[in-house]
């Protein structure tokens, strides 16, 4: 396929078997991308078994910030006959397919073109080439400059060890090689626009190591966990680096344990988090209802899977907001932050640490699989810039009434003065059981009079005069923003509103959103659950929805997105 | 704090075994402030839900702090508390139901870890808030409310069951002996892990044992109780199971091993095998 003109961004998807170098050759073409100023995302999924077992992982490379994993499939990078099986009808009608011509033989698909990986590497006197000679080919297919490529190999295989000068010729020999015998062929994609370098210092990393290192800049002292997809890599991430004096992370036995642990531990004064997905986050639901009784800070991570029960562990959908805003029996509404980015990973973490220790309570920070699993390079953030709130603890002398009035209070902290009990049964001042009507009114009132202190003034608008908006959460900002900017492009009106504080919402914003016609909530759900949230709020909300266990593709929210508001535009219109 | 509290409206029936249970405690903890010089609001009291949890507001004189949580969590409560702060001392009071039947799945985890706290458990073979219903320790055949017509399953035994768990101090006491059962609670808080303090604490409204417990002459019933003999061997895992085959329920030091480190002393230790890292050098792992 000869295509000439140029393109802001490509998409190429690997696959194969666990082991055959599908995760590095996309990981390397994403790092020799970005080191020399593109943008790159890659999405990886579990295999369905722990070892080998048909695995793939996708790449979009682009000039500007990448918001979503791309649509289309420009290139399918097939290990096996049945990596190609299973995606090829994913791959555009005019993308290449470059096979692993040592594993198999393909006929009959005018996309298709066979490279010997393994051959080639061998031929360089390196094995483990392979994945080298798939980026130059891909690069060929892009027109990248081989010298960009050399650059990345040189920088990595640097490593002041005998034995690196070998190694940078044969990467580059097989980067060579690859890009050789895709010239020979006759496939081309156009050409990839330079890239700009971005005048800041970045880092390259998926969305659930983004939030732990979020986590630990808010000041996270204690952090235990059980483990489970896909919120396991954070438990792994905080057992390994959350180490030393006063720090502890650790492994329980159940997400009941990890609930109550972190209760028990944010009553004696530490900034205490969980991470966990639906199972485990049901789980520990009465132990959230005792943190908002008691007033007891923390923090639970809820990486979102699909499905209820034990549902669809490696797939993503937003399905858990009902459940994270309202975990609890007994008039219970949790403050919820959900992040949209690998960015918002990062800040999202510090804001929910921030938010447990200024209103005293539970905060749930709500990311999903699609998130936590994506690798994207991001701005690195300023760590002098972060200033983590710290707990009002209370300081003065026995005798002191840690639940008297009806506003958030100093805290006593054990091993101090202002003893105290804290109490999961409505009590009075002290921290005693009591069933008094004026006692439970005083404390419900006292309890969600608190939430008054998380209404943040910061939201994302553009084109805010607009009578119909659209507004995603969490992981859908990604598409849902790419969509609106091609619906903007091609002069569609509609405006773009956004938040990561879900629960409660930045009033100014609630008020701006009160007065649209619609305010459409793309979300990966059946039930439009926070659409539905939107409208118990007064707002006009409609949501388009999807739960196919995978992210939006842009093109069909550009789709809905323009056919919802030109309905609305008929409607205002009269027609 | 709640004698004077007028607002506080739980109530213990007279007679009630937790009292006992409560002055022990009360004392052991006097005792250890003028021993340790360290001030009461170094202890931390973690209760359960059941009569017995309500201890934590009736406790008189000088107050700890108290975590009045959930129905059967007060061990991993108290996980978190003595991980955070392990200078604090952490006591967990909590009945049969909530200990051994809800709470049940963590006690194996505790005394795995030997978490440094002392547990309190008021056994009283019935779930009393509740009003009547079959706990774990209730006798096979027993007509309780919830079992019109028999309890179905057999009872368990706590201690042995701690024993096999690898519980490293298990006392076992009565309400009736509040100094005696104090110098148990103060042994098992002293004691370098995890410390199980099993106290027969009768329910005079659903399941009154105080006669089968003490023995009544008058009325020809021999005592159940029985005083751990002097030359029992509390370090010996087999003599423990010996005493627990005799007939009749032990009073006293059941089992003690003073050589595992216990979980705070275990991260101690794990320290020197890591280096501490700042956030600046994580972050800057990831930079390209
Ligand atoms: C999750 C949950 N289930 C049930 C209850 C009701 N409940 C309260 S106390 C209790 C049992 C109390 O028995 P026990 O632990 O032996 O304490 P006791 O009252 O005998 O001292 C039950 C079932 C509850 N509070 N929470
Ligand atoms: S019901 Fe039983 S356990 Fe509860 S207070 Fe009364 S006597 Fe004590
Ligand atoms: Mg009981």
């Amino acid at each position: 396929m000869q295509i000439s003109g140029q393109m802001r961004d490509f998409v190429v998807r690997f696959a194969g078997e666990g082991g055959q170098g599908v995760v590095t050759s996309a990981e390397g073409l994403a790092q020799a991308s970005t080191q020399v100023g593109y943008h790159a995302l890659t999405f990886a999924t579990f295999p369905s078994q722990i070892l080998g077992g048909p695995t793939w992982t996708q790449a979009r490379i682009a000039v500007d910030p990448v918001l979503s994993p791309g649509d289309d499939v420009d290139v399918l990078v097939a290990f096996n006959q049945e990596a190609y099986d299973t995606h090829a009808e994913e791959v555009r009608g005019n993308g290449v397919i470059i096979f692993n011509a040592n594993e198999f033989e393909l006929e009959g698909d005018e996309r298709g073109f066979g490279l010997p990986f393994d051959e080639l590497a061998r031929s360089t006197g390196n094995n483990r080439a392979a994945n080298m000679v798939i980026i130059g080919a891909l690069a060929y297919l892009v027109d990248m400059p081989q010298s960009y490529l050399e650059e990345f190999v040189t920088k990595r295989f640097s490593r002041g060890r005998v034995g690196d000068d070998e190694i940078i010729r044969s990467n580059i020999q097989a980067l060579s090689l690859g890009r050789e015998h895709m010239s020979a062929s006759g496939f081309s994609l156009g050409a990839l626009e330079s890239p700009q370098m971005p005048d800041y210092p970045q880092l390259m990393l998926k969305g659930n190591e983004s939030l732990s290192l979020g986590a630990l800049a808010g000041g996270l002292e204690f952090y235990v966990g059980y483990p489970i997809s896909p919120a396991t890599t954070i438990l792994v991430y905080m057992e390994r680096n959350l180490v030393g004096r006063n720090k502890f992370a650790y492994q329980v036995s159940s997400e009941i344990e990890s609930i109550t642990t972190i209760l028990g531990a944010g009553f004696a004064g530490k900034k205490a988090m969980t991470a966990t997905a639906g199972p485990g986050f049901s789980l520990m639901g009465e132990g959230l209802g005792l943190g908002w009784i008691a007033e007891i800070p923390l923090v639970v991570v809820d990486v979102q899977r699909g499905g209820p029960a034990t549902g669809l562990p490696t797939k993503t959908e937003q399905s858990d907001l009902m459940a994270c805003m309202f975990p609890a029996h007994g008039d219970v509404r949790m403050p919820v932050i959900a992040v949209g980015s690998v960015e918002e990973c990062f800040y999202g973490a510090i804001k929910a640490l921030d938010w447990a220790e200024r209103y005293q309570g539970p905060v749930v920070l709500m990311t999903e699989m699609s998130l936590a699993e994506r690798a994207q390079n991001i701005r690195k953030p300023d760590l002098s810039k972060v200033e983590p709130e710290s707990r009002l603890v209370y300081r003065g002398n026995n005798g002191y009434k840690r639940y008297a009035g009806w506003e958030r209070s100093p805290m006593p902290l054990p091993g101090n003065p202002g003893a105290y009990v804290a109490n999961g049964s409505e009590h009075d001042d002290i921290g005693d059981t009591t069933h008094l009507p004026s006692r439970h009114v005083q404390m419900t009132e006292r309890r969600f009079g608190k939430l008054k202190l998380l209404e943040e003034t910061e939201y994302e608008r553009d084109r805010a005069e607009e009578s119909v908006v659209v507004m995603p959460w969490g992981g859908s900002k990604g598409p849902g923003l790419e969509a609106y900017n091609l619906l903007k492009e091609r002069g569609v009106p509609v405006g773009w509103f956004y938040t990561m504080f879900l629960n409660p919402l930045p009033p100014a914003l609630l008020e701006e959103l009160r007065k649209k016609e619609l305010v459409i909530v793309p979300e990966l759900n059946f039930q439009g659950q926070f659409a539905s949230i939107l409208r118990s709020q007064g707002i006009r909300a409609e949501a388009i929805t999807q739960y196919t266990g995978l992210p939006f593709k842009v093109r069909d929210l550009v789709d809905q997105i323009t056919e919802m508001t030109q309905s609305v535009k008929k409607e205002m219109a009269g027609v | 704090m709640s004698k004077k509290n007028p607002e506080y409206d739980f109530k213990w029936c007279p007679g009630c075994g937790d009292f006992g249970v409560r002055r022990a405690l009360e004392f052991a903890m006097i005792d250890r402030l003028e021993t340790t010089g360290e001030p009461m609001e170094n202890n931390v009291v973690v209760a359960g839900i059941g009569c017995s949890g309500n201890l934590v507001h009736l406790l008189e004189g000088p107050q700890p702090y108290g975590f009045h949580g959930i129905h059967g969590r007060s061990l991993p409560i108290s996980l978190g508390v003595k991980m955070a702060r392990p200078e604090l001392n952490v006591v967990v009071v909590a009945g049969d139901g909530d200990f051994l039947s809800i709470g049940g799945e963590h006690i194996g985890p505790q005394a795995a870890r030997n978490l440094n706290v002392c547990a309190v458990v008021m056994d009283n073979g019935v779930y009393g808030l509740t009003k009547g219903q079959s706990s774990p320790t209730t006798k096979i055949g027993e007509i309780t409310s919830s079992t019109p017509y028999g309890k179905l399953e057999s009872e368990i035994d706590p201690l042995e069951l701690y024993l096999t768990f690898g519980v490293s101090f298990i006392a076992s006491g009565f309400s009736g002996q509040p100094r005696p059962l104090a110098k148990l609670i103060t042994q098992g808080m002293e004691h370098p892990g995890f410390s199980i303090v099993h106290v027969q604490s009768p329910c005079t409204t659903y399941n009154d044992t105080f006669d089968a417990l003490k023995g009544n002459a008058r009325k020809g019933i021999d005592p159940t109780l029985f005083t751990v003999p002097d030359d029992h061997d509390a370090s010996d895992r087999a003599s423990a199971y010996g005493l627990l085959q005799q007939p009749g329920i032990p009073v006293g030091v059941v089992y003690q091993d003073n050589g595992r480190p216990s979980l705070d002393q275990q991260v101690e230790l794990m320290w020197e095998r890591t280096t501490e890292r700042t956030v600046q050098s994580l972050m800057d792992a990831f930079e390209f």
